[in-house]
């Protein structure tokens, strides 16, 4: 048996990079996904008809034309949709929270529901809600910042983070600074775009529901239909076996699982919904608009004396949502006076939601750009000055940081990358048309952990069965899980079947958050020391067939992680992934074009289970970054409160041709004080800081700064100095 | 998308035929915008007729020079053609320029040509827009106007024409060959998209009923071909600005032969008093022209840039065009 709750162990499998045992299924088309799992007319499908105003009330609501239409079975609206749970601003989790769906007059924000078409084929729904008519008497609406709107000053953010922190005098540390940074950074909206549209089938055989669904966690639906429906979970199965991305948007119950339950409830049939990508820009939420005001003041050495990270975030106060965008700045570098708030301002958009990297990407963009901009100011290369400011306690809580490898992070990526190259003042390096520059940044996430139950079972069929209600969202979940199991056991990986994302599966956090591998590994390893335990024989080659011979029915066991509310000195560590970004761009002379050259990240995650899925993760979220930085906004028209770009056409995610040479590079170090399997979590990292080191690199290349986010053409060669 | 009645037409008399015998019947090419428009039912024809099999895709020389491209050569056909690539080079950059290998291997010359605005309001079917119901307003012009056109724009409408293609095309001084019910004539480029006026749903000189069969370019005209195509990511994104050049390069110095611009209007916007004003540096060079080409600019407050954009833009083609005939 190959114990993982140890440092230095040698592994079989654990750590090498095998390939998705999903990967056929998924490249042939075989991997049914919730849309797919009943066949096409056979299953009657439900399309939104949604509203055209931003805030107001529905005055009229004509289903009569659409109701006659070929095809069509019911017309939900208002006027009969069930009567559902209210949606609790109180419920402090997000995802958990009853999001009833037509269910009154009010319209709160731009393409929010006010009709579900229920016909026989896709095409008769959409057509047939195109004919819904509604006339509205229109509210103003506040659909963009301005100064003077309500601000309000909440005290937890989200994940029950303090949304205010202090520590020593900040006010009088950054006065008496010798050298400062007082900067202010904007960025959009932005939503999530998970390739598989938001898509569920239901379907009612008397008291119970069965769903079959897109989704990152299945606990939390049962606990939102509870508070919608009044479903009692016995009563609930749900499934998700495959599931094409989430990225945040699929934690939360949106309208596509409330239209098809309420729809199957009404009409007596199976139902499914799928989301339109141009809905999937209003029927799900958003990263929130933010303003950040960044100080930083440090000593004429550089070492900080004080940081300062406020930000101004829309939060809507009917179903809140204040994204944690300061939260990592309270670990990051040292400093004896600090300060984080996070205020909320409420607009009348569709509500806010994790999207990738929630707090850390934005918060990350403003202060790791801000400390390049310290690093000018005192004259100082950028790593140096990370460097130097590291700490191996946490500076607000005084804890050790687990796992702490921030500077080898820092080296390892400025060595592996070439940064001794690097231009050292703005414009001094041109090749042909383009200016070259190079920048970087640091990466921090928080590493969380949730109460997760999974088995593992020997069964008479002679195979190891792995069961867990944990998603594979595209990650390799299911691989993962395959390969940390046989190497406890010492069997091989075509031994094992994973069983995953149905609600009659040992119970866990689901994937979110970058939780879902160390949660579930570890208490997989927890299941599979049990195992071996009853089945009292050795782990090994033969652990299958010898542990048949004394229980020919199988055997299995259960393991179990504790939530981090009940371990008892949790907050005597502070536990968190790290990183080092580099990034070297080509700035057009004239038209500011920007062609990114190359992306290196070095990342620390404890210990990496697979290097192949792992090393996808850390580079998605790193392209994710750039997309931050460079392309992605949801512009909101500010007289009306609609998503003007909706659709991918428009709505500018990074294309191949955007994203050069991407290297990941990881520093492989089991964190055993985090987690008892030492493994962290790599699904958000990638992202998390990436987007500064853009800023940096378009700085070293051609000396403009920006802090409006994305970096627009104009937004660069407007600073040129060229004159026309 | 409401549903309609699908034909595939036997031969072009036959296509005209039931064009003439159904207001309400639209051709279909490659489909890659008109399905994307009527599942919007911002198009909404009750008949298609398909132009596919109708020998219409073959790109043939013309005798005493030129060359005749069938109304429904693929995009990618007619950028991979070689007589294009070595003597019409402009085009063959500027079609590639465009949309995703995918949309060209559908996309066809006369739908390129005939495709609609890209303008965000326009796709926003809750908003007003002229183009897309008359007398409605237009939402675009006090909005997110970042990417709309600053010239040759009216009160009624700011949209700009998305096609790369049609700019090499305006550049080269092509013809639209169009059938209609008293038979072929043809269009000259400059000619086939309109400026929207008071009147901006009507997008071309195309009457109802008549069809495109080929797009005529003259003999080849020598000299650097460039297109130089500037949008916020590198590829698969529609012009910020455009220019399609044919220059004359001697060292140091270029001059311009032929100037046309995307991104900046409705149709592709060529000042021909822009052109063959002699020799120099490319900077002096696009100053010259730009000051031309961009007279009359009426910009909105969110796209002013474009205006110094342009000028950098053809700036930066004419340096290209000193480094392609290095
Ligand atoms: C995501 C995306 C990105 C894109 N990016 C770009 C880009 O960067 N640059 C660019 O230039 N284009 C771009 N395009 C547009 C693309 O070039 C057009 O969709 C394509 O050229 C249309 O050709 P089609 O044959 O598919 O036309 P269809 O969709 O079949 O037809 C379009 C129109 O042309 C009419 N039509 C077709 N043939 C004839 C004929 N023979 N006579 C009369 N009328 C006819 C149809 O009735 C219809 O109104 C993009 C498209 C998409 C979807
Ligand atoms: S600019 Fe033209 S296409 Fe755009 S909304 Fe106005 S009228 Fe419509």
């Amino acid at each position: 048996m190959t114990r993982m709750d140890t440092q230095n162990v040698e592994t079989r499998i654990v750590g090498r990079s095998i390939n998705r045992l999903d990967g056929p299924q998924k490249v042939t088309g075989s991997a049914t996904y919730a849309y797919e799992r009943a066949k096409m007319r056979q299953t009657l499908v439900g399309v939104f008809a949604t509203a055209t105003i931003g805030k107001g009330e529905i005055r009229e609501l004509n289903t009569s034309a659409a109701e006659t239409m070929p095809g069509v079975r019911l017309v939900i609206t208002h006027r009969n949709a069930p009567q559902q749970g209210e949606l609790n601003p109180e419920t402090p989790g997000f995802a958990v929270r009853a999001r009833p769906i037509l269910a009154g007059t009010r319209i709160d924000h731009f393409g929010q529901p006010i009709a579900l078409v229920v016909a026989d084929t896709f095409e008769n729904a959409r057509d047939a809600a195109h004919a819904v008519v509604a006339t509205y008497t229109s509210m103003p609406g506040s659909f963009a910042y301005v100064e003077g709107n309500n601000v309000t000053e909440p005290e937890l953010a989200n994940a029950g983070f303090p949304a205010f922190t202090q520590h020593g005098d900040f006010d009088a540390g950054y006065a008496g600074a010798a050298v400062k940074i007082d900067q202010t950074y904007e960025t959009p909206p932005h939503f999530s775009q998970p390739l598989e549209p938001h898509a569920t089938l239901a379907r009612w055989e008397g008291e119970m529901l069965h769903i079959t669904t897109s989704h990152q966690t299945i606990r939390y639906i049962g606990v939102s239909l509870k508070a919608a429906l009044d479903i009692e979970p016995e009563n609930l199965t749900i499934s998700a076996p495959f599931v094409g991305g989430g990225f945040g948007s699929k934690l939360a119950v949106h309208a596509d699982m409330m239209g098809a339950a309420i729809a199957a409830m009404m009409v007596n049939e199976p139902v499914k919904v799928c989301m339109t990508r141009q809905q999937m820009f209003s029927l799900l939420g958003m990263r929130p608009w933010q303003r950040q005001r960044v100080r930083l003041g440090a000593d004429t050495a550089g070492r900080l004396v004080a940081i300062g990270h406020e930000a101004l975030i829309y939060s809507n106060s009917r179903d809140p949502f204040l994204e944690q965008t300061g939260t990592v700045t309270r670990s990051l570098y040292s400093g004896a006076n600090r300060m984080t708030r996070h205020r909320a301002t409420h607009l009348d958009l569709t509500n806010g939601e994790p999207v990738r990297g929630p707090g850390e990407l934005p918060g990350l963009l403003a202060v790791e750009s801000a400390m390049d901009e310290l690093a000018e100011a005192l004259n100082m290369d950028p790593v140096e000055l990370r460097a130097l400011n590291d700490t191996m306690m946490d500076p607000e809580s005084g804890v050790p940081l687990t796992g702490r490898s921030l500077t080898e992070c820092l080296r390892t990526g400025a060595d592996r990358f070439g940064w001794s190259q690097r231009p050292t003042r703005p414009r001094s390096r041109q090749e042909g048309q383009w200016l070259i520059g190079m920048g970087m940044a640091s990466a921090i996430r928080m590493h969380f952990q949730g109460a997760t139950d999974v088995e593992v079972a020997i069964t008479p069929e002679r195979r190891v069965a792995v069961r867990s209600d944990l998603t594979d969202i595209g990650t390799g979940s299911y691989t993962i899980l395959a390969q940390f199991a046989a190497e406890v056991l010492g069997v091989s990986v075509s031994d094992v079947d994973i069983f995953l994302a149905h609600s009659s599966l040992p119970a866990g956090g689901g994937s979110g958050g970058s939780w879902g591998a160390s949660n579930t590994t570890a208490a997989l390893h927890d299941a599979c020391l049990s195992l071996v335990q009853q089945a009292g024989v050795p782990a090994g080659d033969n652990f299958i067939s010898q542990t048949l011979a004394k229980y020919p029915k199988g055997l299995s066991a259960t393991g179990r992680l504790p939530a981090s509310s009940q371990v008892p000195d949790w907050s005597e560590k502070s536990r968190h992934t790290y990183g080092a970004h580099f990034v070297e761009l080509a700035v057009h002379r004239l038209t500011g074009e920007i062609r990114v050259r190359r992306m290196l990240g070095a990342f620390s995650a404890g210990r990496i289970i697979n290097p192949k899925t792992a090393r996808s993760q850390l580079l998605g979220g790193m392209i994710w970054g750039l997309s931050a930085a460079l392309r992605e906004a949801a512009e909101i028209d500010p007289r009306y409160g609609n998503i003007v770009n909706g659709d991918l056409a428009e709505y500018l995610l990074p294309v191949h041709a955007d994203v050069p040479d991407v290297e990941v590079v990881l520093v492989d170090k089991p964190d055993l004080d985090a987690n008892p399997v030492g493994v962290k979590g790599v699904g958000e990292l990638g992202a998390c800081g990436a987007s500064a080191a853009f800023v940096n690199a378009l700085y070293n290349a051609c000396g403009v700064r920006v802090r409006h986010f994305p970096i627009k053409l104009a937004s660069i060669f407007s600073h040129f100095p060229e004159r026309h | 998308m409401k549903p309609f009645i699908y034909q595939r037409a036997t031969s072009l008399q036959d296509a005209v035929a039931m064009l003439a015998a159904r207001p309400d019947a639209r051709v279909i090419a490659g489909g890659t915008n008109l399905l994307d428009l009527m599942k919007l039912q911002i198009e909404v024809p009750q008949h298609l007729v398909d132009l596919n099999n109708l020998g219409l895709d073959t790109i043939e020389n013309i005798p005493g020079g030129g060359l005749r491209l069938g109304a429904m050569v693929r995009n990618t056909d007619l950028a991979s053609n070689e007589t294009v690539r070595r003597q019409y080079g402009v085009l063959t950059r500027a079609i590639v320029s465009g949309a995703s290998g995918q949309i060209r291997n559908r996309a066809t010359t006369a739908g390129n040509l005939m495709q609609r605005t890209r303008c965000p309001y326009f796709y926003g079917t809750a908003m007003a827009c002229n183009k897309r119901e008359p007398g409605s307003g237009c939402d675009a012009r006090n909005g997110i106007s970042a990417n709309l056109a600053i010239l040759g724009t009216s009160d009624a409408c700011i949209a700009t024409h998305p096609s790369d293609m049609a700019i090499a095309m305006r550049a080269l001084d092509a013809e639209v060959r169009v059938l209609g019910a008293e038979g072929e004539y043809s269009i000259p480029i400059a000619d086939f998209h309109r400026l929207p006026g008071d009147t901006p749903h009507i997008d071309t000189g195309l009457r109802s009923g008549e069809i495109i069969t080929a797009v005529e370019l003259p003999a080849p005209l020598g000299g650097t071909h460039v297109y130089r195509k500037v949008r916020e990511r590198a590829s698969y994104a529609f012009a910020t600005v455009s220019v399609a050049l044919v220059a004359q390069v001697d060292g140091a110095n270029v001059a311009i032969e032929r100037l046309a611009f995307g991104g900046l209007a409705a149709k592709p916007w060529r000042v021909e008093a822009a052109e063959r004003r002699g020799s120099g540096t490319p900077e002096e060079i696009a100053r010259d022209a730009a000051a031309i080409v961009l007279e009359g600019a009426r910009p909105t407050e969110r796209n002013r840039y474009k205006i110094d954009l342009a000028q950098r833009t053809l700036h930066a083609a004419l340096i290209d065009a000193q480094e392609h005939s290095r």
